[in-house]
């Protein structure tokens, strides 16, 4: 019974009113279901308003797929409609206490000059720093507790995520994209991407690969059980991903507390919140905008 | 016998000139004596005796200065125009040496547009461990957005550049590889020209090797895989004149026969990129950037920058422009590479590398870390990655507490150093400032290469950067310094190695594309610099009838209201004063800026003679020169600069909206000027129509007309109507029609009829009572004078039509947003 899959329909929403006309338009969306093992796409249609002049699918350098497109002709608002119908699989039972120690893992993540394996190059992509996460020596100092020598890697990386659980407080409007992550870090206070990113420069301060991962939680109980109480679910949310051997990658939410399983739909990862943001553009004209985003995740009754 | 003679005039001449053992030197051997190939430069410098040098070293200095050659240092309080030093005596290399150098060169440009290639690709090289991934994917200039693009012509690397000293043991060494966007080509070329007028013929007999056709073949490589070549167009993207090398952008472009274009110039559509033209939208090709990768697109690149060129990456990822360098090749500039480069020259092509580089240590390795720290001492610390600011240090020059912070810091972020061996640059004879002595310096060289169909060809020269006193050697021009020319002798005065080089001027076929920016500078460059004659005009008038009370009231009334002279200081003072805000010192600012914004498209003489009159005032200012002498030199000096605008400029579209910019800027100012004088229909007092014929640079004309002295009417005649005085208004609004007419783009909707009905109400204006003192006569002036405020308003309605009709735009708001 606790692996059956589930399905959903997501919604999402964006939507700028211009104060003047823009003029030209170009955009970048992120916003279609990445292809996994666990997950996989019923159907997904993006509909944008004004009809874009110039439209090109793809995917980005991190795997995941990318809409990039232009609006040429003048006007005062764009929307931009996501729908999809996505089954999210059961992921394999994982034993934090199987993974390697995590100072092996950090250990066998350093140059050395012999050939890696694949698994081990990907992981040292997400290793280093990045726009949005620095890696200072106070992240260092923050989660040095977590890391015992010895521990298994994924222990580790869980016990981490309790103490961000446990000392934040999420606190929408505090932060912004560009607040810097160390006054995060001391404030205690942010939303889902800024656990994520505050995790992410923790573990990388460690020596250890993470990723950031953006998708949807579920917004509703499913039939017959109680009201959840996640965090983060009438927005786009994130988490992030870390490297477990023998494991390979394991998705945790340090938002919720929780390791990521069927309640989350994912679309995207890469370093930091800045190669996966969901609509990212540059707009000729248009004086100030108003932008809503609206996101529901409605688990469907289909048995897969 | 007369062997012995000349050497030992050779030692006295050179007596002030000493090697260092511990160094190599270039002119000298080690047995004290000059070296063959700078023999024959030698004794033509001892031909020529004290004083010519003297006067060779003055001349160069002259010539770097009134070309505005200049290297802007971030933070100088100097401002963005300070003069960079050139040692007019060359760097000489024998053709052997240089075969050497240049088949080094070639090895690495390729390897390194390989390595490009590999890194934006499959990243084979990260994975059988021959460069660490922390060096890559640690690097903030590994653009993964540019991860699977493809150049369309599989270059990466157009134009390379490497640096190089020499070690006491005579061999060169490589010190840092320039991928990005290098600096210098250009310098290297005005380095060249001006040596050659310094020491004309001499770089001929000596068989001085020309460096022009590495510009040429810049330019053809650029182009050379577009699919319609003769149509094809290449521009040269810059940052802007607050770059520090934004002279260089300027001069490559003009040499190089390409448009200089900001990112607001170019647009994208579709999966092409345009550069907005007068005429409308053009395709570009081809981009010769010197503006740094990550700035280039702020929709999937830095989302900070304001100026790039959004859309740019899907253009290139369409295969669609060629970008030099490609967007992404700034990774490889670290100094933490060079240690792994002799390992991947063997994985990739199986050969050595020529050119070996500077011992390097990257301290993310334990083994290297621990030998670095332990030898902190004779080492070079450098930061592996351009986002930390980490000024490189000489450890040996720390004390041993910093060294010992220093040493924590290697251990704390061990991957985010690295470390070189500290190398004692060779030395070089250069003139000591000033002197006819000759003083040695430490030099290194930067050398270049570009793509071509052929494979890579290197310049036969370059640029030596020499240290600014003797004693130092790190050389770089953002810590002062100099350069020099690099004279690479082919050992033949005929030149045979550079006969496929062809005069770049046959190459170089004119062209109309005119972006929409350089038009409104060109339009703003009219307006400025008659602004600043009109306003000097006024002055000098002013100031000349300072004793007589009863018109200097009135006279300077005009100024002060026209914000030219502050209402409290002493004028005279006011004159100079930058802060005034309409005031003539902060005209000729905006002259110069407009003029540095529109330099692509003035001439040497025209540009040099902008800086002598922007000398020449402040000078005046510095020594408070009388100021009806200042101005009388001023204009003058405004008049030259007009001149050129005549006799220099190519008469397109461009030229045309300069002469607008000049037309209706004389219009706006003589009718406001007018309009003013006789505003509630004031009676002017006969000194006051002196004073205003000579405003209006008419007292002559009107002197031989009429013989008497002057009246209001046929002053307004002559000033206003006579469309045969150059200096009337009726002159410039015939000008006006004229050159919107010849405008091969017209402002449409009848814009160019925007003046007649201002010009009507000002032609029906009854003259006769103007010198009338009845209330008749104040009625016609007081009308006339509302006829002018009209016509001045209709002439800045123009203004706008034009700028709408032809400007870039560039005031509009760019912005990048998210959610």
């Amino acid at each position: 019974m606790s692996d059956t899959p589930y399905r959903y329909r997501v919604r999402h929403l964006t939507r700028y009113v211009y104060g003047g006309e823009v003029v030209h338009s170009h955009q970048v969306l992120r916003l279609s279901p990445r292809a996994m093992p666990h997950q996989t796409t019923v159907s997904h249609e993006v509909v944008v308003t004004p009809q874009p002049a110039f439209r090109v699918d793809g995917q980005d350098a991190f795997g995941n797929p990318v809409t990039r497109l232009q609006i040429d002709l003048p006007h005062d608002s764009l929307s931009v409609d996501s729908h999809m119908d996505v089954t999210v699989y059961a992921r394999p039972a994982r034993d934090a206490a199987d993974s390697l120690p995590w100072n092996q893992v950090a250990e066998q993540l350093v140059y050395a000059p012999h050939a890696l394996d694949a698994e081990d190059l990907e992981a040292r992509r997400y290793r280093s720093e990045s726009p949005y996460v620095r890696v200072k020596q106070e992240f260092s100092r923050y989660a040095a507790s977590c890391f015992t020598p010895g521990r298994p890697v994924l222990a580790a990386a869980e016990a981490l995520m309790h103490k961000i659980f446990a000392d934040f407080t999420y606190a929408p409007g505090v932060t912004q994209i560009a607040t810097p992550l160390l006054e995060v870090l001391r404030g205690r206070r942010g939303v889902c991407q800024d656990y994520a990113h505050v995790m992410i420069a923790c573990l990388r301060s460690q020596g250890l690969a993470a990723r950031y991962v953006s998708g949807y939680l579920r917004t509703l109980p499913r039939e017959g059980e109680p009201r959840s109480d996640l965090v983060g679910a009438d927005a786009s949310h994130a988490w992030v991903a870390v490297y477990a051997p023998p494991f390979g990658w394991v998705a945790l939410d340090p938002t919720n507390d929780l390791r990521v399983g069927r309640d989350h739909v994912t679309i995207a990862w890469g370093r930091d919140f800045g190669d996966v943001s969901p609509l990212r553009g540059v707009i000729l004209g248009g004086g100030e905008h108003e932008l809503s985003v609206n996101v529901s995740v409605q688990p469907l009754l289909h048995k897969a | 016998m007369a062997k012995r003679a000349e050497q030992t005039r050779d030692r006295r001449w050179l007596s002030a000139y000493a090697a260092d053992p511990g160094r190599y030197d270039e002119l000298l051997a080690t047995d004290g004596k000059v070296r063959p190939h700078w023999e024959p430069l030698v004794s033509r410098l001892l031909a020529e005796g004290a004083d010519t040098t003297r006067r060779s070293v003055e001349l160069a200095r002259r010539l770097v200065v009134e070309n505005g050659v200049t290297y802007n240092v971030y933070a100088d309080p100097q401002g963005r125009d300070r003069p960079w030093a050139l040692d007019p005596l060359p760097l000489l290399l024998s053709g052997s040496e240089w075969r050497q150098i240049e088949a080094g060169v070639l090895q690495r440009a390729s390897l390194l547009n390989s390595v490009l290639a590999d890194l934006y690709g499959p990243q084979e090289l990260i994975a059988d461990g021959s460069i660490p991934p922390e060096l890559v994917f640690g690097h903030p200039n590994y653009l993964w957005p540019c991860r699977g693009t493809r150049p369309r012509d599989g270059t990466w690397l157009h134009l390379y550049a490497v640096d190089l000293a020499r070690g006491p043991d005579g061999r060169w060494w490589v010190l840092g590889d320039r991928t990005q966007a290098p600096s210098g080509p250009g310098y290297a070329l005005e380095n060249r020209q001006i040596v050659s007028r310094v020491y004309p013929e001499v770089a001929k007999d000596l068989g001085v090797r020309a460096i022009g056709g590495f510009f040429a073949g810049l330019r053809a490589s650029l182009l050379a895989n577009s699919e319609s070549a003769d149509v094809a167009l290449a521009v040269v993207l810059t940052p802007g004149p607050f770059n520090e090398t934004y002279f260089e952008h300027a001069y490559l472009a003009r040499h190089l026969g390409l448009p200089l274009v900001e990112g607001n110039d170019l647009t994208v559509r579709g999966d092409t990129v345009y550069l907005k033209t007068l005429a409308g939208l053009r395709r570009v090709h081809a981009i010769l950037r010197r503006l740094d990768d990550d700035y280039c697109d702020p929709v999937e690149l830095r989302a900070d920058s304001a100026l790039g060129v959004p859309g740019l990456l899907g253009v290139v990822r369409a295969g669609r422009v060629v970008l030099a360098n490609a967007l992404g090749s700034g990774v490889i500039e670290s100094a933490a590479l060079l240690g792994f480069l002799p390992g991947v020259a063997e994985r990739m092509l199986g050969e050595k590398l020529a050119l070996p580089s500077v011992a390097t240590w990257w301290c993310g390795e334990q083994p290297a870390l621990d030998y670095v720290v332990e030898h902190l001492d004779s080492l070079v610390i450098k930061g592996a990655f351009p986002n930390q600011r980490f000024e490189p240090v000489f450890a040996g020059d720390l004390s041993a507490t910093e060294r010992e912070v220093l040493a924590q810091r290697l251990r704390a972020r061990p991957y985010a150093y690295v470390a070189q061996e500290r190398v004692q640059f060779s030395q070089a004879p250069s003139w000591r400032g000033g002197s006819a002595s000759l003083g040695a310096r430490s030099v290194g060289m930067r050398a270049y290469a570009i793509a071509t169909p052929q494979g890579y060809k290197v310049m036969p020269g370059g640029m030596a950067r020499i240290a600014s006193d003797a004693a130092v050697d790190v050389v770089s021009s953002q810590r002062g310094g100099g350069s020099k020319d690099i004279w690479v002798l082919s050992g033949n005065a005929q030149n045979d190695e550079d006969q496929d080089e062809q005069p770049l001027a046959v190459l170089t076929v004119p062209r109309d594309e005119l972006p929409s920016s350089l038009v409104e500078n060109l339009f703003w460059l009219g307006r400025y610099a008659e602004r600043c004659e009109d306003k000097t005009r006024l002055l000098r008038a002013t100031f000349a009838v300072r004793p007589d009370p009863g018109i200097w009231k009135p006279a300077l009334a005009s100024c002060r209201s026209l914000g030219l002279l502050d209402e409290v200081k002493e004028p005279s003072e006011s004159l100079f004063d930058a802060e005034q805000a309409l005031g003539l010192a902060a005209d000729l600012g905006r002259l110069a800026w407009a003029a540095t914004r529109s330099r692509s498209r003035l001439s040497a003489e025209h540009w040099r003679s902008l800086n002598v009159l922007q000398r020449q005032f402040h000078e005046a200012d510095a020594a408070r020169t009388d100021p009806r002498e200042t101005l009388d030199r001023l204009l003058l000096g405004i008049a030259a600069f007009a001149g050129f605008t005549l006799d220099d400029m190519t008469q397109d579209d461009g030229w045309r909206l300069l002469m607008l910019g000049r037309q209706l800027e004389r219009i706006q100012f003589l009718s406001s000027l007018l309009a003013q004088r006789l505003a509630g229909g004031r009676r002017l007092l006969r000194g006051e129509l002196d004073w205003l014929l000579d405003v209006g640079g008419s007292t002559i004309t009107y002197r031989t007309r009429y013989m008497a002295a002057p009246r209001l009417t046929p002053t307004v005649q002559l000033l206003v109507f006579d469309e045969s005085n150059p200096r009337a208004l009726a002159f410039h609004w015939r000008g006006v029609q004229r050159t919107l007419s010849k405008l091969s783009v017209s402002l449409g909707g009848g814009g160019e009829d925007v003046l007649v009905d201002a010009l009507r109400v000002l032609f029906a204006a009854d003259l006769l009572p103007l010198d009338q003192t009845n209330a008749a006569g104040t009625r016609a002036r007081a009308n006339f004078a509302e006829a002018l405020v009209n016509l001045n308003f209709e002439a800045g309605r123009l203004c706008d039509r034009l700028s709408m009709r032809h400007f870039s735009h560039t005031g509009m708001d760019v912005r990048t947003v998210a959610a």
